[in-house]
């Protein structure tokens, strides 16, 4: 019986890759797919000077296992971990990390992707965008019926 | 006339001024009381965008507020 391992964090602080790596190690396992979400200087043809994201914790927590655990159930996957940075970044911060561990990469693969694409669509965060010409909004919900790739 | 929590976040965070508030309600269901905070606070989000908690779980907008509870009103969400 393998066991299974998914682990979801909101932090104020920088996110450590290596040390997130390391919490989905495995030695039975040969895949491991990993997702970062970069602060761009762009977005809707505006120039982004830097983000402020805020979570609601304790429901981003249960939404985020539920999406871990429907990932861990459509693909064969051992672990997959995701955390999401809240707090202020600047351009080229790293806002979100996932990673997944597999026997194989296509699940691997698969399960990384439905994993950032619920994530975006469900869990009860938000980030607010600072621009270069000193205006501020909260990116707003046309921007959500359009999700980017 | 329940006695409730109501926590803020985002856009309806800076539109309340606050984070969280404890106050008296008449408003039966999450929806009234959207609408009840809404017309108080000239919330510009509409409803069909919003989505709400109550202690710590998404509901339906006709679940009752009953005293005790812990609502949050969920703006539009914009994470990753």
């Amino acid at each position: 019986m393998q066991e299974l391992t998914t682990f979801f964090d909101i932090q104020d602080s920088d996110l450590d890759p290596a040390a997130l790596i390391n919490r989905l190690r495995n030695p039975r396992f040969g895949a491991l797919v990993t997702f970062e979400g970069w602060v761009r200087n762009h977005n809707e043809g505006a120039d982004v000077d830097r983000l402020e994201y805020e979570a609601y914790g304790p429901l981003a927590e249960r939404e985020a296992q539920t999406i871990l655990r429907d990932a861990v159930d459509q693909f064969d996957v051992s672990a997959a971990g995701c955390v999401h940075r809240v707090g202020s970044l600047a351009i080229g911060g790293l806002a979100v990390w996932i990673g997944v561990v597999a026997e194989h990469r296509s699940d691997a693969f698969g399960a990384c992707q439905m994993i950032i694409d619920q994530v975006k669509l469900r869990v009860p965060v938000w980030k607010k965008e600072y621009y270069t010409d000193g205006r501020a909004e909260w990116v707003a919900c046309h921007h959500c019926a359009h999700p980017h790739d | 006339m329940s006695k409730i929590q109501v926590s803020y976040y985002a856009a309806l965070r800076e539109a309340r001024g606050c984070t969280e508030e404890e106050l008296e309600t008449e408003s039966a269901t999450a929806r009234d009381l959207y609408q009840e905070l809404s017309a108080q606070h000239g919330f510009e989000l509409d409803i069909a965008g919003v989505r709400v908690a109550i202690n710590d779980e998404f509901v339906e907008w006709s679940t009752g507020v009953s005293e005790g509870d812990h609502i949050v009103f969920i703006p539009p969400v914009s994470g990753g």
